[in-house]
């Protein structure tokens, strides 16, 4: 298709103005710049290959291969064992507790953050405290509940004192599994509010203009097309709270030093003691567990993400 | 917009409620580090310079030089490896976008935790060759920032017309170098910009991939202190969720107005 073009140019060029050599050197150079141009896109591409698909590959094969490199399903057959079908029990229901927690909680305040100008101050401020709080959180948010609700922290200690409520009088849960619900929640209600809002804003207000104009109620708004529209960004939001709840480890490793009461967790310990149950490669079948929970959601977002985005042309 | 938009009223109770709750821990670890034993005072934050400490507080610093020697490293994947390859695409293989898009935003998907598991083994090998220097640690970083650093520069790419732009300045005699650095970057702005900011966010916030491969960064530093001062963890804290809130807020200032540029 373009050959003929480049070698057709010069040539009508000659005939018309021979005097200028100017048309057959960018034609020249276009040919090779299409070689040049394939070049350029191996460095990216063997970065990529090399740290982020050889990694998964390792990661996944090491769960389905044994040293000797002969496929295996004895370590994936670890993942029937009790102690690790309950961390990731555990992983499931923590995800799914502060996933709809932290939807329901979001949705609120991305409500609430209707109407408001994108470039004004509010929602400027709360962007960027989402941003935070939802991403680069971690330790830190782990930190931060110790200084709040840990043995001596400032609302366990005011409850004490003003109250007498001891909330640490069945044990210090907050070093345990439900610590770290509160943590969680703490930063599945900001990245809610990031995934979310693009959504609520993508709602017409003409659609409201026209329910007010026949007659309609504002809940009735709400209820006919408001929800309905919305429905499948909020489920494919929740999905992705899930997933970020599944996959989160830095707070959980903060405050859970000891134990691995979740599937993050029980990485770590795989990874840094060699027999863990008497097998060998428990990390690759662990992390290959996580993948296939975490792909099946993700999965289930972009396909509902798709339905979604009908109305957020 | 009015017909959407809650009352003041709601608006005000929810903003109030979500607000106190969400103040909560970050007020509570304002107030720990300022106990001063039954009263409050400013002695924990002046300890922070006293040379007795210097020792107490030296994970930290050594973290935090690494957390910024790979905040550099990373930047510097993220503006000469990916930008460039991204602006090859929107010019030459503009086919190429979509199976581009859902590689660069994969690393979502893979938690990190399981990326490290594939990890280790990699770093071995690069131990053994490139030695143990904490830099090496920001290939495994860029990998972690390509899906933010990505949405900040092809929303600055989708803002302006590269490939018009590009044909005027190699019609006026420009060669490609020239083109990329003075005529594209200059107008891609906001776009690298938003993706350094965020970066380097990522990179002081990153402690699953630093932890588990046994480096010494910033986050780790902070697990390390608290151990033995927790006063200086939670100072620490204070200091690093400001300055990653006040890198957004630069974010969200310098890329609003070309986003806005593009839709009006």
């Amino acid at each position: 298709m373009t050959s003929p073009d480049l070698v057709a140019g010069p040539d009508l060029d000659r005939v018309t103005s021979p005097a200028v050599p100017e048309p057959t050197a960018p034609a020249r150079r276009g040919a090779v710049r299409v070689g040049w141009a394939w070049l350029g896109l191996v460095p990216f591409t063997a970065y990529v290959l090399l740290f982020l698909a050889l990694p998964t590959v390792l990661a996944v094969g090491s769960g389905l291969f044994d040293d000797d490199g002969a496929f295996t399903l004895a370590n994936v057959a670890a993942l029937g064992d009790p102690v690790i079908l309950t961390t990731f029990w555990n992983s499931a229901w923590l995800s799914l507790l502060t996933a709809l927690i932290g939807a329901i909680v979001g949705a609120i305040v991305c409500y609430a953050l209707l109407g408001l100008p994108e470039t004004g101050a509010v929602r400027t401020m709360v962007d960027a405290a989402s941003g935070v709080l939802a991403q680069f959180g971690g330790v830190m948010l782990a930190f931060a509940f110790i200084a709040t609700i840990g043995l001596q922290g400032l609302v366990t200690t005011f409850l004490m004192d003003g109250f007498g409520i001891d909330i640490f009088a069945n044990g210090p849960w907050i070093y345990e599994l439900p610590g770290l619900i509160l943590p969680y929640i703490y930063f599945q209600v900001p990245l809610m509010i990031i995934t979310f809002m693009p959504a609520l804003s993508a709602l017409k207000p003409q659609w409201a203009e026209a329910n007010l104009t026949l007659g309609g109620t504002s809940s009735g708004f709400w209820q006919h097309v408001g929800i309905p529209v919305l429905a499948p960004s909020f489920f494919a939001s929740l999905l992705l709270l899930f997933a970020n709840a599944f996959s989160s480890y830095a707070t959980a490793a903060a405050l859970a030093s000891q134990g691995s009461q979740i599937v993050p967790l029980q990485i770590r310990t795989a990874l840094t003691s060699e027999t863990l149950l008497g097998r060998e490669n428990l990390a690759g079948a662990l992390a290959f567990g996580m993948i296939v929970v975490v792909a099946i959601v993700m999965w289930a977002y972009s396909f509902i993400q798709r339905r979604a985005s009908r109305w957020q042309a | 917009m009015n017909g959407l938009a809650p009352r003041p009223l709601t608006r005000w109770i929810i903003g109030i409620v979500v607000g106190f709750l969400f103040a909560l821990p970050l007020v509570s670890t304002l107030l720990f580090t300022l106990k001063d034993g039954d009263g409050y005072s400013l002695v924990h934050w002046t300890s922070l310079f006293d040379p007795a400490k210097a020792a107490v507080f030296a994970p930290i610093w050594v973290g935090l030089g690494n957390s910024l020697i790979l905040a550099v490293v990373t930047v510097a994947i993220v503006l000469f490896l990916l930008a460039p390859t991204m602006l090859l695409i929107a010019l030459r293989f503009p086919s190429f976008r979509r199976p581009f898009e859902f590689l660069v935003l994969l690393p979502i998907t893979i938690p990190a935790i399981v990326l490290v598991v594939g990890l280790a083994p990699i770093y071995q090998q690069i131990g053994r060759t490139l030695g143990t220097g904490a830099w090496t640690l920001a290939f495994a970083y860029g990998i972690t920032v390509l899906p933010f650093a990505y949405r900040s520069i092809q929303a600055s790419i989708d803002a302006i017309d590269v490939r018009t732009l590009s044909e005027a300045a190699r019609s006026l005699g420009a060669d490609w170098f020239t083109v990329v650095t003075r005529v594209l970057a200059p107008n891609l702005r906001p776009g690298l910009l938003a993706a350094s900011l965020i970066s380097v966010a990522v990179v002081l916030g990153e402690f699953t991939i630093a932890s588990i491969l046994n480096r010494q960064v910033l986050q780790t530093g902070l697990v390390v202190v608290n151990k033995i001062d927790a006063y200086a963890s939670a100072m620490f804290t204070l200091m690093a969720l400001a300055f990653a809130f006040l890198l957004l807020l630069i974010i969200g200032r310098a890329g609003r107005p070309s986003a806005g540029k593009k839709n009006s």
